[in-house]
């Protein structure tokens, strides 16, 4: 089984719209995840019909019996997050979950209950079967939904004897893209000819090199700034990336975006045309076996 | 400054902001820091950050297993003979330090990142670096904020996309809450997480619209519904993104938003 994760160290360069154009342009039978489980907005593309859904528990949140509690401050003089405070209320945003208040309280006046921070979905799509999930505003363990959303995706690829997952990622290089690459075979990344979008790339690279998973560039919106995009290209070779295409900046993006479909159902235009071609590169290169 | 979706101007319209009032600007997204590149401060302080992790003396160490029970992180187990430190999965709680009977476990380090600060084009721009392969942001935000948040003047401080925990450490404790957004169904449905993320910390906000222009009416009866200040629009124009790409300022190419900048401060102020 092949695992197919698009990233893009800066958030907002295209990664949605291209996996959900790849999707709809690949005939090989796979399992689409989107895995950007606080931003989740590749199901917006790919007309979902929900199959089921089901609440994802994750971490700890402590929870006091004032009953028995005496007020002795154990609990507050044994946590280092600051997370307990002069009148012994517990403050959710700084709590980690961590028990150790729990642990050490002699009346044993807090338990530890397991808390829910997100809802995992199971659709279908014209495309193949979709997993995606939704992180409630503000919670951690972005990281653990995202291995579960994953989890599952190859459960489901196992099932129906499918040999692709692709899978949607995350901005940033921090818990949940980490989480994102465990098992994943190749990345795709993403990639705009900005100041921002060349330094992104570089630490999104040496994060592929830290975990050994060969990476692969699309540059995105590429004659907005020629120059930067063979920056661009130069920095990739550095890095050991291999470069799958450019694509323009062609406003029919947008038309894709508000119709809520993969620009190649919507558009003839030239960043249709370019996926097109990309997708051939990836059937060649990725798809066909040769990742080295 | 914050945005949910990501690449809808955050940095951009911070940096400006920073610029057009001599505020101090804190770029809190430590996993892709971007604000100094356009800013290219002269740093006058460099500072490491770490962050605790249990270090074991094997020695006296008699594998009785306290610290794989208390640790909820599964970052340290033992084996007969052996104790496994995961510093990956570590929170940094103590809770193996505290229970250990030998007292056998100390404080160890690993670098989390780096914290930068300096002056440029007439404002102080402060950062932070996550190390890469950290997965943790939010403890170097924390840092990032501790340190360097003044207390006097305006301070600005640029998020992270998204609306997870680092998010969260970020926004917290500020006065008020500009939300970037742009009118597309995307730009809609995370700002919509975001917003819903920021009313849990109880801080007001507003909106800022980037590209607007774009014909995607149904972002508007959003904003009134939720009662979400509309404060300024930015359009849509390829000038812009040519601009921002080469590395310029946004007031560079359109000189009159300092006037919009002042309205929609005195907008907040109100």
């Amino acid at each position: 089984m092949k695992e197919i994760l698009f990233l893009s160290g800066k958030g907002g360069t295209g990664k949605t719209t291209i996996c959900a154009a790849l999707a709809s342009l690949w005939e090989k039978p796979k399992v689409i995840a989107d895995v950007d489980v606080d931003a989740s907005n590749l199901p917006l593309l790919l007309s979902p019909r929900l199959l089921s859904q089901s609440p994802f528990q994750a971490g700890w949140e402590p929870v006091r019996d004032e009953g028995k509690c005496t007020g002795c401050g154990t609990c507050r003089e044994k946590c280092r997050f600051g997370a307990i405070g002069e009148d012994l209320t517990i403050d959710p945003f700084d709590c980690e979950g961590c028990g150790v208040c729990a642990w050490f309280c002699p009346e044993e006046a807090i338990v530890m209950k397991e808390k829910e921070v997100g809802k995992i979905f199971l659709s279908e799509t014209p495309y193949g079967p979709l997993v995606h999930a939704e992180l409630y505003p503000g919670e951690e363990n972005s990281g653990k939904l995202v291995v579960e959303v994953k989890r599952r995706a190859r459960l489901l690829a196992e099932e129906q004897g499918l040999d692709f997952i692709l899978i949607d990622g995350s901005p940033g290089i921090g818990c949940p893209v980490i989480a994102s690459l465990s098992g994943v075979s190749v990345c795709i990344l993403v990639a705009e000819p900005t100041l921002s979008g060349l330094h992104d790339l570089k630490r999104l690279a040496a994060l592929l090199r830290h975990f050994k998973i060969p990476g692969y560039l699309i540059i995105n919106k590429a004659d907005l700034a020629p120059e930067m995009s063979s920056e661009l290209l130069n920095s990739a070779e550095r890095e050991g990336l291999s470069f799958l295409g450019s694509i323009p900046y062609d406003p029919e993006v947008f038309e894709c975006l508000r119709l809520g479909q993969p620009l190649p159902l919507v558009s003839k235009g030239p960043a249709s045309k370019a996926l097109l071609e990309i997708n051939g590169h990836v059937y060649k290169n990725i798809v066909g076996g040769g990742e080295q | 400054m914050a945005s949910g979706k990501g690449g809808t101007g955050k940095t951009t319209l911070a940096v400006a902001l920073a610029q057009a009032f001599g505020a101090r600007l804190l770029d809190a997204d430590v996993e892709e820091p971007n604000a100094h590149l356009f800013l290219k401060p002269a740093l006058s302080v460099e500072e490491e950050v770490y962050r605790m992790v249990p270090s074991v003396d094997e020695s006296r160490c008699t594998f009785c297993g306290k610290c794989k029970e208390i640790c909820r992180f599964k970052a340290i187990t033992t084996l007969p003979g052996t104790v496994l430190v995961f510093p990956e999965m570590c929170h940094g709680c103590y809770g193996c330090l505290e229970v250990c009977p030998e007292g056998c476990i100390e404080e160890g380090q690993v670098l989390l990142g780096r914290l930068y600060f300096g002056k440029a084009q007439g404002i102080e721009l402060a950062y932070g670096v996550l190390e890469v392969g950290e997965p943790m942001a939010s403890p170097l935000i924390k840092a990032l904020k501790e340190r360097f948040l003044g207390r006097d003047g305006l301070q600005i401080i640029d998020c992270p996309p998204g609306t997870s925990c680092a998010v969260l450490t970020a926004v917290r404790g500020a006065d008020f809450c500009l939300l970037v957004t742009e009118p597309t169904p995307f730009g809609l449905h995370d700002l919509r997480q975001a917003a819903r993320a920021v009313r849990t910390l109880g801080v007001p906000a507003g909106v800022i619209v980037n590209r607007a222009g774009l014909d995607y009416p149904e972002l508007y009866p959003f904003l009134e519904k939720e009662g979400l200040p509309l404060l300024l629009e930015i359009p849509n124009r390829r000038e812009i993104a040519e601009a921002y790409a080469r590395g310029e300022g946004l007031l560079a190419v359109m000189p009159e938003l300092k006037s919009s900048f002042e309205k929609l401060l005195e907008e907040i102020r109100r």
